[in-house]
């Protein structure tokens, strides 16, 4: 399995988006894959290792730029049964490193029908295995914004499709995947849940996936790192002190 | 009456009353992960629900560990002929983390089976009909995911190639556009190559042209990319296996829909013979004659052995080297 990084700065309206994709191929292609979950996690930690160096760094970079992953798409393919074992074992181990966004890649080789039974299947799968995919709910604060994001959970695993060709028609530009007995649109939202990944990923849910990374799931892995006393530092319980004072008195000096 | 006419032309109505009344076993293993559509497929092959999809769907269901081996046997009857059909299934292939060996137990059920017929073959009274349990085919089905052959593919295919007539199909195609499926087939033809991997059909010295082209065109298709259905839906008033998409309807039978009707049409109507042959004279003559030369050795090593030690002792019975575990009927 190999890591394949493209950057892309996105900006539209005033906003800039500095997005970095990673894909992984080679992932699960093998005869052995039990590798793969060690490789990933060892991944994700590096970019959260990083911060945690340049965070206790006495004197730190204002330019710093953070790698830490904001999100795992996981896509699921389209038996139409349940989780393999693969998926279950990736979601499982990856769940606490970053938020895991579960899709069912293909989707278009499904029939409605399928895709609802599949869907069910795996959300099932997900409970009985207690698999942490990334919880929409967990800012329970707003009420309103809850009720929507109930909703967007019930729509887990996202079935995409991916765009083939571009044609143009009478109302602009589609994009689809052309078959000999039709095609479809992607961004048709009857046709499947690639609009609504979209917007969750780049427009409604970008803070709040950026803010549970930091939040919640950085500073776990940080308690856990400076508990244990890692970082290949002598496990000297006063120098581990004065690590994690360090950053608390730069901070009152700003 | 011509007086010049001999009559022995009627040897193929002959033979064919015969045939009409013994019947004849035609056996097909499915090999391939779980989710590729394999029982569809082999229910729309037939026309007729045959075996029940054994993936998982609930929770609580167990994630198999192991490949299993799962026979399903059916007398299907058309004009008269008889055929008793067993299709293999093996549930679990290629379903885990770690999918080294996952093959074994499916190379063993095909070996078994010549190891089964080898030894009825060998009693010195036999059976005037042997019945046939050796597989026919293996349908091996590929992952229209993957942009080729996986590691796991060239393992099975190589060891499949060996002990059985091996046709590849990818039984999900509609998730294909006519380019992926193109460019799909042409590396799948290139890898097969590359690995030196033998599918059948294979060339033979009594092909004629006729043979030749027809070998040519089913070559130029492989992988077979099929659509399966059990489903009959109606599109302007006709009945077809298809599927229902909110973009389209896919007809099974249509030929720029899927290969179904070339697939179905090879493997039952131009090459099923010739299958249950080139299992007999190829596959299972291999198997016997490495069987045979194996006994023959540790006969030699037994003589050799009883020599130089104990006389008088009787050489010892020489069991065969392969096992069969299954008692067949």
């Amino acid at each position: 399995m190999k890591f394949d990084t493209y950057e892309v700065t996105l900006e539209e309206e005033g906003t800039r988006i500095s997005l970095t994709v990673i894909d992984t191929p080679g992932f699960g292609d093998g005869l052995d894959n039990t590798g793969c979950f060690k490789q990933l996690q060892d991944y994700i930690e590096a970019q959260f290792d990083e911060v945690l160096v340049e965070e206790s760094r006495i004197k730190r970079n204002r330019r710093y730029r953070d790698h830490r992953i904001h999100a795992l798409i996981y896509f699921i393919a389209p038996t139409g049964h349940s989780l393999r074992e693969l998926d279950i074992e990736l979601i499982r181990r990856l769940g606490e490193y970053v938020n895991i966004l579960p899709v069912v890649g293909r989707a278009d080789t499904l029939t409605v029908e399928e895709l609802a039974v599949f869907k069910q299947n795996i959300t099932r799968d997900l409970e009985y295995y207690k698999l942490p995919v990334y919880n929409f709910c967990w800012d329970d604060s707003d009420s309103e914004a809850l009720e929507e994001n109930r909703e967007i959970m019930g729509l887990m695993p996202f079935s995409v499709v991916t765009c083939d060709e571009v044609l143009d028609n009478e109302y602009g530009s589609v994009r689809v995947r052309r078959y000999p007995w039709g095609t479809i649109e992607i961004d048709d939202e009857s046709q499947c849940d690639f609009a609504l990944l979209r917007y969750i990923l780049l427009n409604s849910h970008i803070a709040d996936m950026i803010n549970f990374t930091e939040d919640v799931l950085y500073e776990n892995y940080r308690t856990r790192k400076l508990e244990v006393g890692g970082f290949g530092e002598a496990e000297d319980e006063e120098e581990n002190e004065g690590a994690e004072q360090e950053p608390a008195a730069s901070k009152s000096q700003e | 009456e011509n007086q010049d006419y001999v009559g022995f032309d009627t040897i193929t109505q002959q033979m064919e009353r015969k045939f009409l009344k013994r019947g004849f076993n035609f056996n097909v293993i499915l090999v391939g992960e779980s989710g590729m559509g394999k029982s569809t497929l082999v229910n729309s092959i037939f026309a007729s629900h045959l075996v029940d999809s054994q993936g998982r769907r609930t929770a609580q269901e167990v994630i198999r560990k192991t490949t299993e081996i799962s026979p399903v046997t059916q007398t299907l009857e058309e004009n008269g002929v008889r055929v008793k059909l067993t299709i293999i299934d093996t549930p679990g292939f290629g379903d885990q983390c770690n999918n080294e060996g996952c093959w074994v137990p499916v190379i063993k059920y095909i070996k078994d089976q010549h190891a089964a017929y080898l030894e009825r073959e060998l009693k010195p009274q036999r059976d005037r009909v042997i019945s046939d349990t050796r597989v026919h085919a293996c349908l091996y089905f590929l992952n229209p995911g993957n942009r080729g052959l996986r590691p796991l593919d060239v393992e099975v295919l190589k060891r499949l190639t060996e002990v059985t007539n091996v046709i590849p199909v990818i039984a999900k195609s509609d998730s294909m556009t006519v380019d992926e499926r193109t460019v799909f087939k042409r590396r799948i033809k290139e890898e097969l190559a590359f690995h030196r991997i033998a599918v059948y059909p294979y060339a033979s010295d009594e092909d004629d042209d006729e043979d030749r082209a027809l070998n040519a065109s089913i070559k130029e298709l492989v992988p077979f990319a099929v659509v399966g259905s059990e489903e009959i839906i109606e599109i302007d008033g006709k009945a077809i296996r298809g599927r229902r998409h909110g973009w389209g309807v896919i007809n099974i039978f249509d030929e720029s829909h899927s290969d179904f009707v070339h697939l179905r049409n090879f493997l039952l109507r131009t090459h099923l013979s010739d299958l249950v042959e080139v299992t007999a004279q190829r596959h299972y003559e291999q198997f016997r004659t490495s069987q045979l030369r194996q006994i023959k050795e540790l006969r030699a090593q037994q003589a050799a052995a009883a020599a130089a030690g104990q006389s008088g002792m009787p050489a010892p019975s020489v069991p065969l080297p392969h096992q069969p575990t299954m008692a067949q009927a």
